[in-house]
Order: C-alpha cells, then structure tokens, then sequence
C-alpha cells in the first residue's frame, strides 16, 4: 500500500472514531431528552460507518456484520423504541441536569486528555490506527460512564449506558481479529439490557408517576441530602 | 524403622489415626458409648506417637522424609521427623494420652459430646501434623487447621456468651498469627518463590530454605515476624490476650491441652523457624527475645496472681511459663550467634526441659481444676474450699502439681528453672557489652516470677483445698472417677520422676541441642549419684536425688517425733477465735485478700488498679462494699485504641451501606479516574 493511501485509510478511522467521540460529548450537554435520543442515534450511524470502514482496511467482511447490528439495533430499533418511551411517558420536555452544561462540559474534555495520556504510552508499538482508535473509545467509555452519574432522569442513564457500550464496540473493532461471536453477544447483551431497563422505567413510572430516580431513592429511605 | 516402614510414615499413620477418631466422634458423636470409644482409642494412638518418638529420641535415629502427592502441585508435601520435631511429639502425644485418659471419665459429664468429640481428634491430628510438616504450604495449612479445630473447642459452650467472646478473639490472633508465619516463610523462601510453578513452589520445602539462607536482615525481620506468629499461640506478651479467656472456655481436659500442649506448637514453630530453618541470627534478636520473654514471665505470673477463676489462673500462668521457655531459647539464640556452644545447649537444654515439664504440670493442675469442677460446680475460687477433707487423692497429686509450677525441689520445675537459671548465669561469657548488663535484669525478672509463682500456687491451693468449705456446694464436693484420678496420678508420678532423676531426660535431649545448637550437655547418666553437672562440677550441680531423700527423712523423722512425742490424749475445745466471735466461713483468707498486697505494690502500674470502698455511714444497717478492677495494660495500651480506631473506621465506612445507585456509581468512576490518574502520572 503506498503512503499516500495509507495516510488516507488512518484519516478516515481516524474522522470517523473522532465523530464518535465528539457525539458522545454532545450527548452530555443535551438538554431535552428527544435530543438525547437523536444525538444518541446519531452516534450509533458514526460507529456504524466507523465499523464499516474498519472493515474494509482490515479486510475483514464479518465487521460488516457488526456495522450492520450497530445500525439495526442501535440507530433505528433503540431509538424508535426510546422516543414511543418518552412520548408514552410523556417526559419529553427538558430534563433537569445535576452539574450545569460548563463544568460537566469541562470534565469531559479532562477525560478526554486522560484516557489519550493514558492509552497512547501503553500500545506504543500497537498500529497507529489502534491506537488512536483505544484513546477515543476509552475517552467515550468515560464519557457514557460520567453521563450515567450526571444525570437522575432513567431515560438518560439508560442512553448514557447504551453510549458507554458504543465505546467498548469501538474498541473492539480497532483491535485486528477481534472474533464476530464477541461483537454479536456483546451486541446482544445491549439488546436484553435495553429490555430490561424499559421495563423497569415502565414500572417505576407506574409505581412512581415519575422517571426521576431520586424519587426512587426517597423511597428507600437512603438518601441522605438532596442533590 | 519397623517393619519397613519409615518413623515419618509410622508418625503419619498416627496422625491418620487421629483423623479416623475424628471422623468416628462425628459419626457416633450422639451415643452414649461414643465417649469412652473416641478417648480410649485417642489414648492408644496417643501412646504409640510417643513411643514412635521415644524410639527417635533414644536410638538417635536420623532424619525420616516422605513426600506425599498432596498440596502443591508437582512438588507436593513434605512431612520430616528428625530429633526435633520428636521431642515435640513426645511433649503433644504424652499429654494428649493423659487428656484422653483423663477424658473417658471425665467426658461423662460432658453435656453436648456431639460437639466435643469430632473436634478432638482433629485437633490431636492438626498439633502433629505442624510438627511433621517439612515444606511452608503444608506448615501452615497444619498450623490453620490446627487453630481452627481448637477454636471449635473453645466455642463448645456456645450458649455462653463469654466462650462465643472468647472464641472471637482467639480468632483474631490466630489469623494475626498466621499472616506473620506466612510472611516470615516468604521472607525466608526469598524471591526466587515468586517465579511459581513447581520451581518456585520448591523454594518452599524447609530444606531448601535451609540449604539457601537469607541475607542477614530478612533473617533478623523472619525472627521478629516468627516470634510475633508462634508468639501469639503460645501466649508471649502483648499477645497473649485471648489465652486466658479462650483457655478456659473450652472443657477440662481440652483446657489442658490447649494450656499445656498447644502453647508447645507455638514453641516449635519459633524453634523450627529461628534455630532451624532461617540459618545464623544476629544476637541482638536473642536479645529481644529474652526481653520478651522476662516481660511476660513477670506479667503473666502478676496477672495469676489476681485471678478468682481457677482456670484463669492456670491459664495466666501458662503464659508465665511460656515466658520462661523464651528466655532460654532467646539465650540460645544470642550464645549461638556468639560461638558459643555449650552455653547455648545449656539454654536450648533448659528451655526443652521446661517445655516438657510444664506440659505435665499444666496439664495435671487443669485436670485438677476440672476434677474439682465436676465434684463442685465451681471454677470460682472464691466459692471453694476444704475439698482436702472430701476429695483427698485429687489433693495430694494437685499439691504436687503446684509444688512442680511453683519450681520447689526435688520436683521437675525446679530442675528446668535452676537450667535457665545457670544459663543467664553464663552471660557475663557474651561479647556484646549490652547483652552482659541486659541478660542478669532478665534473670533478676525471671527470680521474681518464682518468687511470685510460689506465691500465686500457695494461694490456689490454700483457697482451694485448705481451711473450710465457703459455699454447700464446695462442702458436699465428692471424690471423682477412677480414670480421672488415674491420668493425674500418672502425671504427678512423672512430675516427682523427672524432678528426681533429670539427667535421663537432659541425655534425651543431647541429640536435639547437638542439631541446633552444635553442642550437647555432658552426658548426664554417666555422672555418679544421680546428679545434674551442666558445665562442670566447681561450677554448679544439683541432685534431686539427694534433695528427695533429704526431704523424705526429714518430714519423717518429724511426723514420727509428733506422734511419739506429743500427748495421746484427746482434747476437745472451742477453736482459737481470734477475736470473730462468728466461726464462719467468711472469716478464712478469701482469694482476693491473700492477693492484695501483691495487688497494692505493683497496683498503679502493672495492673492500673483502681479501688472503691463504700462504707455504710455509723447507723446504717446495709451491707459494705469494697469493688476493685484491674486493667491489663496490654487491653489499655494496645488493644483498646486499636478496637477504638477500628470500630470508628467500621462507623465511617458504614455509610457505604446506604449511598445512592449513582453515588456508587460515582465512586466507581472516581477509582477509576484516580488509578488512571496514577497510571499517567507513573510514566
């Protein structure tokens, strides 16, 4: 492979794990969560093609099938499924954050740096592609992770998990002969916990009249100081 | 060898013995008959170990090995029985057999044998085992089992809430104890055990610890963590803590093997570590363990002293004992490291004599604490009294035991003490300035401990067995069953043998001193009359022979000038009242009272006395009281702060228990981002 197309094939990847990443810290400062659920979305077209495109430099056809899961489920099955939720719901109006957008914004990018500073000296002599490839996913690991603990609305942790997963896909498919039956059971485990969350959503909305997980929490009796 | 078999092998098939016993404790465990079976067969196997390790001892045999295809993988376990490890089977398995003995009739009045029995022959099984094992998995797996199956008999009486108390803290020091072993090993094994697979678990036999010694400083660091780990089972201060509750939790017969024969695994472990396996030690670790030793010495007898529980006291002055056994073998430590080897035989000589010795004595005074439990209902002494009138043969072998502890002539103590003794009397031969002034303080401390033993067994039996009865029950005791009179007699009888002839046993441990120390006593039997010449004959000697004699024809010739002499006739009067008018009970020395003025000079500081009269105003018809508490240092100085920070440690990470989902999820990510942190910032 000449030079030239070699810096190509490594832009491309590189574009398009960097529009992941970049999805993921849209999806943090999203205020309404019909926007959560379409930036969500979104994220899930980028890995998609990201995947494909992973699929094609490696020469390996069955991240085709990844590709084509990623796309099916997450672009189009668990969004649909997410916005009839909040329409059902009826939560589709603006969702209160813990942090304001600024610092949670700020604590997002420090992330970023970390897992770069961390990921870059450790595959030192992994393939460029790979390792820009493990900084972006473990940065959107983190990000999915710092989502889940910033938010109280159940709809958001559960997308917030789904976007901690994207990464973990995304790593996968950095990283040469990753076997297909890892991809199609991780993507199947998201599948049952996506059912098993919009089922709980359903009862604590019915039990709760709320999706707020605070309230869940009074109940317990184990919140000690309101957040 | 006998019969084509190995001595190590005919040992394991012993230990095999004793697990079957267990087993069958637990199978029969609910029948009558199941008591007299487990203890009778306890007793035959019991029997055929010491004879197993008589035969090693005095045929001078050399060193059995045999490797069994268990535990590690590829290297297996090791079990070794040379001198030492014999000698140690002797002390176990002779008080084992006696505790067995002992126990056929005493298990009779056992209330949840089912409890007991299954747990007996385990834990006989698990003392040998730590004694066999020659590689550190198989040692401390031993060790493990062996506390475990103990701390199973000390919560026997579970429905009292001071054995499930007693059983915690025992608990604690065991696993306390345990670690230090496990780190003194791997200090000892070096790194080379850190490669695993079979060659690094092969760093782990003794032998090659041995043929590989470690530099100078992990030795001296293995001998502190070894004095710390054997030091917490065999009662040595600050760890002794647990003994004197955990002792005495336990039954009679199992209190005396814990006492008596347990806290002699602890001394082997130390021994097997220190003098065997770790090579040369510098002498300033001889040092502390003299130090440690006197200390605890000195405490634990103050602390026997004060003591209203009969058991309690016995198992306080367990911890004396033990005491003194270190600071022989810390002699022998600081003599070897010198070069000097008959000094440090001497030392070794008089620490495994009284190893042997206290084993018989410990265990015959608490078969005499249980045989006056079963006659009474009573361990208070306090509540007792009199029992010479109604139980006469548990007197006279009990007062033999207590002469032995209190180290009288021509008993066995005396012999053991008066070795030690001859040791310390050797330090000025030491090159180190510091250890010629620290070794006499310490012998100084070790002749206050007699002086106060004495003290403390005068009172045990005068409150016990003299003057008149304090409660009905004490005044309706009964003499107790012919098994039980028997194992004490038998051990009273090797008490005033060993006192007499102890040249025979000093010969036995020839072979044990010459492995450890390099040097032997002089033959012992080959010196006229009987006597004991350690060093030389200008120096010093004794003859309990002659001692024996001289005692037997004088308290005869006095008994018969009483009797020819004094009038035969029969007079009958009111007793002397020395001004009570009321001739009751309570007007005897009370246990507390003999102890008072030991209690009132060292109050402040050893014991942080703290005293409280109540005295009725002039008038006032109620009743007066006078309470005292002692505290031991150990709990106010170590212990107590340290449960203090621990349960406000427990406090603050309570809250743990009731955080929110996300806040754990918050902390995770936090752990996360923090090692991350580090991660980046180690680059």
């Amino acid at each position: 492979m000449a030079a030239g197309t070699s810096t190509f094939l490594f832009d491309i990847a590189h574009l398009l794990a960097g529009g992941v990443l970049v999805l993921s810290l849209m999806l943090l400062v999203q205020d309404r969560l019909t926007a959560v659920i379409n930036v969500f979305a979104l994220q899930a077209v980028v890995l998609a093609l990201s995947v494909g495109w992973q699929s094609l430099v490696q020469g390996a056809p069955h991240l085709l099938v990844t590709a084509l899961i990623t796309l099916l489920a997450k672009a189009l099955i668990i969004p649909t499924a997410l916005h009839r939720i909040v329409r059902k719901l009826d939560v589709h109006r603006e969702i209160e954050r813990v942090i304001g957008g600024g610092p949670t914004m700020l604590a997002g990018l420090g992330l970023v740096a970390l897992s770069i500073l961390v990921v870059h000296p450790v595959v030192e002599t992994a393939d460029p592609v790979a390792r820009e490839d493990f900084a972006f996913a473990l940065a959107v690991v983190l990000l999915g992770l710092l989502m889940m603990i910033t938010r109280r609305n159940a709809v958001s942790q559960v997308v917030g998990f789904m976007s901690l997963e994207n990464g973990l896909i995304l790593a996968a498919t950095g990283a040469k002969g990753m076997p297909l039956v890892v991809e199609v059971s991780v993507a199947f485990s998201v599948l049952i916990a996506f059912i098993v969350f919009g089922v709980f959503v359903f009862r604590i909305r019915e039990r709760f009249d709320t999706v707020d997980v605070n309230v869940l929490e009074r109940f317990r009796g184990e919140q000690r100081e309101h957040l | 060898m006998v019969g084509g078999m190995s001595d190590v092998a005919i040992g394991l098939v012993c230990i095999a013995g004793f697990f079957g016993i267990g087993l069958s404790g637990a199978v029969l465990g609910r029948l009558r008959i199941a008591t007299p079976i487990v203890y009778g067969a306890s007793f035959v196997v019991a029997l055929a170990a010491v004879a197993l390790a008589l035969g090693v001892l005095l045929g001078e045999a050399p060193p059995s090995m045999v490797v069994l295809p268990i535990g590690l993988p590829g290297t297996g376990a090791h079990f070794r029985l040379d001198t030492l490890s014999a000698f140690f089977v002797l002390v176990v398995d002779l008080g084992a057999a006696a505790a067995s003995f002992y126990g056929i009739g005493y298990g009779r009045h056992e209330p949840e044998p089912a409890r007991v029995l299954p747990f007996y022959g385990a834990f006989l099984a698990g003392m040998n085992l730590v004694l066999l094992a020659a590689d550190a998995f198989t040692f401390l797996l031993s060790w493990e089992f062996m506390s475990l199956a103990s701390w199973a008999l000390v919560v026997v009486h579970h429905r009292e809430s001071a054995s499930i108390r007693a059983g915690l803290l025992y608990l604690l020091m065991a696993s306390f104890g345990t670690l230090c072993l496990l780190l003194a090993f791997g200090l000892l094994a070096g790194p080379g055990a850190a490669i695993g697979g079979t060659a690094g678990f092969d760093h782990l036999t003794f032998a090659h610890m041995r043929a590989s010694p470690p530099a100078e400083i992990f030795a001296a660091l293995a001998t502190v963590l070894a004095l710390l780990g054997a030091g917490s089972k065999a009662g040595l201060m600050p760890l002794h803590v647990w003994l004197p509750l955990a002792h005495p939790a336990a039954p009679s017969h199992v209190s005396a093997l814990l006492s008596g024969v347990m806290t002699k695994v602890g001394v082997y472990a130390f021994v097997r570590i220190v003098f065997d396996v770790a090579g040369n030690i510098d002498p300033w670790s001889g040092l502390v363990v003299v130090i440690a030793g006197g200390t605890t010495a000195v405490m634990g007898v103050l602390y026997a002293v004060m003591q209203r529980d009969l058991k309690r006291l016995l198992a306080y002055s367990t911890v004396e004992n033990v005491g003194i056994v270190f600071i022989g073998l810390g002699l022998a430590l600081a003599f070897r490291a010198a070069g000097q080897g008959p000094a440090a035989a001497l030392a070794l000589a008089a620490a495994f004599l009284h190893v042997l010795n206290h084993s018989l004595f410990k265990g015959l005074l608490f078969f005499g604490a249980g045989a006056v439990l079963t006659a009474t209902g009573e361990r208070d002494t306090e509540k007792l009294g009199g029992l010479v009138h109604t139980m006469p043969h548990t007197a006279v072998v009990v007062l033999i035991g207590c002469m032995s502890i209190a180290a009288l002539p021509p008993l066995n103590g005396f012999v053991s003490e008066w070795l030690t003794f001859q040791a310390i009397l050797m330090s000025p031969q030491l090159p180190q300035w510091g250890l010629k002034f620290a070794v006499p303080v310490v012998g100084a401390l070790l002749a206050l401990a007699a002086a106060l033993a004495g003290a403390c067994f005068v009172k045990a039996y005068g409150i016990v067995f003299l003057g008149r009865p304090r409660t009905p029950a004490a005044a309706g005791a009964h003499e107790v069953d012919g098994f039980s009179l028997a194992a004490m007699t038998a051990l009273a009888t090797l008490c005033v043998l060993i006192g007499i002839l102890p040249g025979v046993v000093i010969d036995m441990l020839a072979p044990l001193t010459r492995d450890l120390a390099g040097s032997a006593l002089p033959a012992q039997v080959e010196v006229p009359w009987l006597s004991v010449v350690p060093i030389a004959q200008s120096r010093s000697s004794y003859n309990g022979l002659v001692v024996f004699a001289f005692l037997f024809c004088a308290a005869l010739m006095a008994a018969l000038a009483v009797h020819r002499l004094a009038s035969k006739t029969t007079r009958k009067s009111p007793p002397w009242d020395c001004g009570y008018p009321l001739p009751s009970p309570r007007t005897q020395y009370s246990s507390a009272s003999f102890a008072m003025p030991i209690r009132r000079v060292f109050g402040s500081v050893v014991f942080g006395l703290t005293e409280r009269v109540d005295m009725p105003r002039p008038g006032d018809t109620r009743a007066g009281h006078f309470r005292y508490r002692l505290r031991d240092p150990a709990w106010r100085f170590a212990y107590g702060p340290l449960a203090r920070f621990v349960v406000r440690g427990a406090q603050h990470l309570n809250r743990l228990q009731f955080l929110t989902i996300r806040r754990y999820l918050a902390l995770v990510f936090a752990a996360l981002v923090v090692l991350m942190l580090v991660v980046a910032a180690w680059r």
